[in-house]
């Protein structure tokens, strides 16, 4: 019996190197005859280059080279590839126009890389930076996007017609319209979905080296994906063969989603190692991480859902603008699109919905996936349409909701827009979660917040969402540009201890921990013989990475997969060593047993022969004891389940207090507890932040105004409330784990159900909708305002 | 430029810096003390906290001349000789109050000097209150809080009570 296996909350195994600031992120690395870089960057949103002249900085102390768009184009460097193709209505392809490594001609967005300055040391390479000399032609920018498809609106690409990237729609149009036909009321809602910046507390950085002598390149980069970095920048950027491309991600201080991207910065100290012939190291200021990190969400929405007399859903209809900033980011066309516009039906039974999605270049930021990455965009809509609703018909929240849930027993479940549900069951998760919050108890709390002056609200959200992204060839149908598999090499060592080698990345999930674990379990050997090794391309055969939730469901997978062919071959070797035949052998909890003798070799024993063949079956089988897997999902997993957040307002100062958050969520598998609960309260926390705090703030012309950590509001420890989270599984039906994935469930989940509490809040204010962030001017403007109208009556 | 002697982590320490250098920067690239992070540029995250003098300091507010003379300890002079965890470092690991782990050799200095400046108790209110200079983005603070709360036990020497967890 394994004690620290599947189900035991362990303490992590990462925790005493971070504790302890012993931690290995990139900027704690340092080369011998490191140079370091830095950019140049546009502080205009929309200009045309006039002239660049560098030459009183390539004059200045220390300045080892400095590097233009022009010395690129050059050498004929690729421009930043965009990982997805979405289609038009009409079956044309997207516009996706060139993105040069550095600007030439144009800069689009404030932070557009313009020149790389390489120096020895960083002060040194900020202040060339700072002296070299550009003139610039303003053009003019837009941020908004319904400015941008305006007649008129400065384009962002010459070859883009109105800004326009893409014009796109799923689902079945003359159903939908049916349903509408037929519907007993129409509840109609325009909302937007704040901007946000991703924030991972380490800021992008990245060293690249070149030795001259292999002609190899080595890229250290604060990735979610090192292979992916690879195959982009070498491929289609600088023509690198994988070979001679080295990309490590080593600790990676947090990502959600920001670091999954292929970055500009990149490909520019890759091919300057080249050039220079020593190291570059290059760090992000915060700054610069808030005007070259790719954004997220910035959806601006209007949505009709039909229902009938007695609440149930007929037919949702949804528009959808989608800023796509200056650039297509990596997988940017498939977050409103394949990831968001699918999930539309949520977990109810709406039996038709059509969308169409605009997506719009502006001159800003890229926009691309943030935590959730376009699931939270169509849980927001789709659970402030669903109180509404309720309002507009006078219903209760929590029966409307029921009376429209895909019921338990109705999975697999084929929803009226692509997906097919494999299990869940939302009632329960509903049930669970009234319960936990007591929200029987609610109108006794309002009741005791009112006598203090203060406005209590209680709001709910029941979602679902589609991670572990995602089979390949489903995929690829969507659009995708890569396969969607999960790599494990699994190398069993001659004395049974055991290097799990995986495409997965951990930046702060918890991998080295959860999937030492899993093997743990499947092997039945000590979890402090198991070490998990990721981020690398030299060490680990393939992989795509960790984003999307899909660590465990796909990761995992591979490694399950990987496992079972081990110990096949472990059955063949102890079926050898007992003189038995391989259908008599079993293995269980580490052991190769003769069923029914006492027979059996230790799984150490059987290691030990495969690499000590000595008395081996070497006719029918290699020594050693490896084996590699590729897992190609079947279908996405399904993570849903209900939060419920309870706030109080000061009326006289607006401000927002959330008193209480409870989530009960459907994750599948657990393997560890004490992880998983923490993934569900991080993401909650970024999503009571989008819903109450943060948002990015660009001026009508493209300059951003929330550019720091002093103005662009991040959640802090006195901002939040504790967060109690229960978990109610069914499991995965169609992966070997049962696991669906956690990493994006509470910034979801979350959102609507903080909104949903301040509008109840709310309630005598004659509130339908506000948008996030809900802040406190926001809502002190909504109270004044009523209080000023029914003083004028 | 300036040559600076103080004492790191109990040894002494010297080094050539210009005027312009951050204590941050002369922990990370002159000393290698590559524990103490760089989270922000406005003094708002306090990845970057430090003891100086006996104080919690963000050591990117605090230039290296200042610090010429002083008493500094990071996050990597917490731990005992044999390698034993500080009180706050293992109710970290204990309660799991880290992710990524970036924010963490901040978010431990800040929590000890919050623990030491207390010695009467501490409410839950006042170690959020307490961490409004530490920025965390992934633990949602749940766990920080809990982990702050039980290291005040186990650092003034008492017993926490049960109802407590």
């Amino acid at each position: 019996m394994i004690v620290d296996g599947i189900g035991a909350s362990v303490k992590r195994v990462e925790d005493h190197r971070f504790l302890s600031g012993k931690g290995h992120y990139t900027d704690d690395m340092n080369r011998p005859g490191q140079t370091h870089a830095v950019f140049r960057r546009s502080d205009s949103p929309h200009a045309r280059i006039k002239s660049i002249d560098i030459a009183a900085a390539s004059k200045m102390a220390g300045v080892v080279a400095i590097f233009t768009g022009a010395d690129l184009a050059a050498e004929g460097v690729g421009g930043v590839p965009c990982g997805w193709q979405i289609h038009n209505k009409d079956g044309s392809p997207m516009a996706e126009p060139m993105h040069p490594v550095l600007a030439i001609d144009k800069v689009r967005h404030v932070g557009d890389p313009i020149a790389m300055v390489v120096a020895e040391t960083k002060q040194q390479a900020k202040d060339a930076a700072e002296a070299i000399n550009i003139e610039f032609e303003e053009l003019g920018g837009i941020s908004d996007v319904r400015a941008a498809i305006a007649p008129g609106a400065p384009l962002v690409h010459d070859d883009v017609a109105s800004n326009v990237c893409f014009d796109w729609h799923i689902g079945d149009k003359a159903a939908t319209e049916a349903a509408f036909a037929n519907a007993f009321k129409i509840i109609k809602l325009d909302l937007t979905n704040n901007r946000l910046v991703p924030n991972a507390m380490e800021p992008r950085a990245a060293i690249s080296e070149y030795d001259i002598s292999s002609g190899e390149y080595t890229l250290h980069t604060t990735s979610q994906n090192p292979h992916v970095i690879r195959l982009l920048m070498g491929a289609f950027v600088l023509h690198i063969p994988e070979h001679k491309l080295r990309v490590v991600a080593p600790d990676v201080g947090g990502g959600f989603g920001s670091k999954i991207f292929h970055y500009a910065e990149e490909a520019a100290l890759t091919w300057a190692a080249a050039k220079v012939l020593r190291p570059i190291k290059w760090t992000a200021d915060r700054s610069e991480s808030f005007i070259t990190d790719a954004h997220g969400r910035d959806h601006v929405s209007h949505a009709e859902l039909a229902v009938a007399e007695d609440g149930k859903f007929l037919g949702l209809r949804v528009e959808t603008l989608a800023n796509m900033g200056a650039y297509l980011s990596t997988f940017a066309p498939s977050v409103p699109t394949y990831l968001s516009a699918t999930l539309l039906a949520g977990v109810y039974t709406t039996p038709a919905i059509y969308a169409q999605v605009k997506a719009v270049f502006t001159h800003t930021v890229p926009v691309d996936a943030y935590r959730g990455a376009g699931r939270p965009e169509a849980t927001f809509l789709l659970e402030r349409i669903v109180d509404v609703a309720a309002r507009d018909l006078g219903m209760d929240r929590v029966e409307i909701r029921r009376k429209n849930f895909i019921p338990a027993d109705a999975f697999p479940y084929q929803t009226p827009i692509a997906l097919q549900y494999d299990s869940g069951d939302y009632q329960t998760t509903l049930r669970e979660c009234l319960r936990m919050a007591d929200y029987d108890g609610f109108e006794a709390r309002r009741k005791a917040a009112a006598a203090k002056g203060k406005l209590r609200g209680i709001g709910m959200s029941t979602y679902v969402e589609a991670c572990g992204i995602a089979p390949s060839a489903v995929a690829g149908a969507l659009g995708a540009r890569a396969g969607l598999y999960e790599v494990a090499n699994i190398r069993v060592h001659p004395t049974g201890s055991v290097t799990v080698f995986t495409g997965a990345h951990s930046h702060g999930q918890g991998h080295e921990t959860t999937f030492a674990q899993l093997v743990a379990d499947q092997l039945g050997i000590p979890f402090n013989q198991i070490e998990i090794v990721h981020g690398d391309t030299s060490k680990v055969p393939f992989g795509m990475g960790t984003y999307g939730s899909r660590s465990l469901s796909v990761g995992g997978s591979a490694m399950v997969k990987a496992m079972d062919k081990i110990i096949l071959k472990g059955r063949k070797i102890a079926a050898h060593l007992m003189e038995a035949s391989l259908d008599d052998v079993e293995f269980k909890d580490g052991k190769f047993t003769v069923t029914g003798t006492d027979k059996s070799k230790a799984f150490a024993e059987i290691s030990l022969t495969a690499y000590v063949p000595h008395n081996y079956p070497i006719e029918e089988l290699e020594p050693g004891l490896e084996e590699t897997a590729f897992y190609d999902p079947k279908n996405f997993t399904y993570p849903g389940g209900c939060h419920i957040c309870e706030v109080e307002i000061d009326p006289n100062t607006g401000t927002v207090a959330v008193i209480n958050f409870t989530a009960v969520d459907d994750v599948g598998r657990v393997i560890n507890p004490m992880i998983v609960e923490g993934q569900v309260q991080g993401g909650i926390a970024q999503g009571i932040g989008q819903a109450l705090l943060e948002h990015a703030i660009y001026d009508e012309s493209g300059q951003l105004l929330s550019g720091s950590m002093m103005d662009y509001t991040m959640p802090r420890a006195d901002d939040l409330p504790n967060i109690l989270v229960g978990t109610e599984s069914t499991m995965c039906t169609h992966n070997p784990l049962g696991a669906k994935g956690v990493g994006e469930v509470g910034a979801i989940g979350s959102p609507p159900a903080v909104i949903n509490a301040v509008v109840d809040a709310l309630r005598d204010y004659d509130v339908r909708h506000l948008d996030m962030p809900a802040t406190p001017a926001k809502i002190w403007g909504i109270i004044n305002a009523h209080t000023l109208k029914m003083a004028a009556e | 430029m300036p040559q600076i002697s103080l004492t790191v982590n109990g040894k002494p320490a010297s080094a050539e810096v210009e005027s312009r250098t951050l204590l941050v920067e002369l922990l990370r690239e002159k000393l290698h003390l590559t524990g103490t992070h760089v989270g922000c540029d406005t003094s708002q995250c306090g990845a970057c906290v430090v003891e100086v003098d006996g104080k919690s300091v963000k050591s990117c507010t605090m230039l290296a001349v200042q610090a010429a003379g002083a008493h500094v300890t990071t996050i990597e002079g917490l731990a005992s000789a044999d390698g034993k965890l500080h009180p706050m470092q293992e109710m970290f690991r204990e309660h799991h109050a880290l992710q990524c782990g970036y924010c963490t050799p901040g978010m431990v200095m800040s929590a000890i000097d919050l623990v030491n400046s207390h010695p009467d108790g501490l409410s839950e209110e006042q170690i959020r209150h307490g961490l409004e200079g530490n920025i965390c983005r992934c633990t949602g603070y749940h766990n920080i809080v809990k982990a702050i709360h039980a290291a005040w036990f186990v650092m003034h020497g008492k017993e926490m009570p049960i109802a407590a967890e």
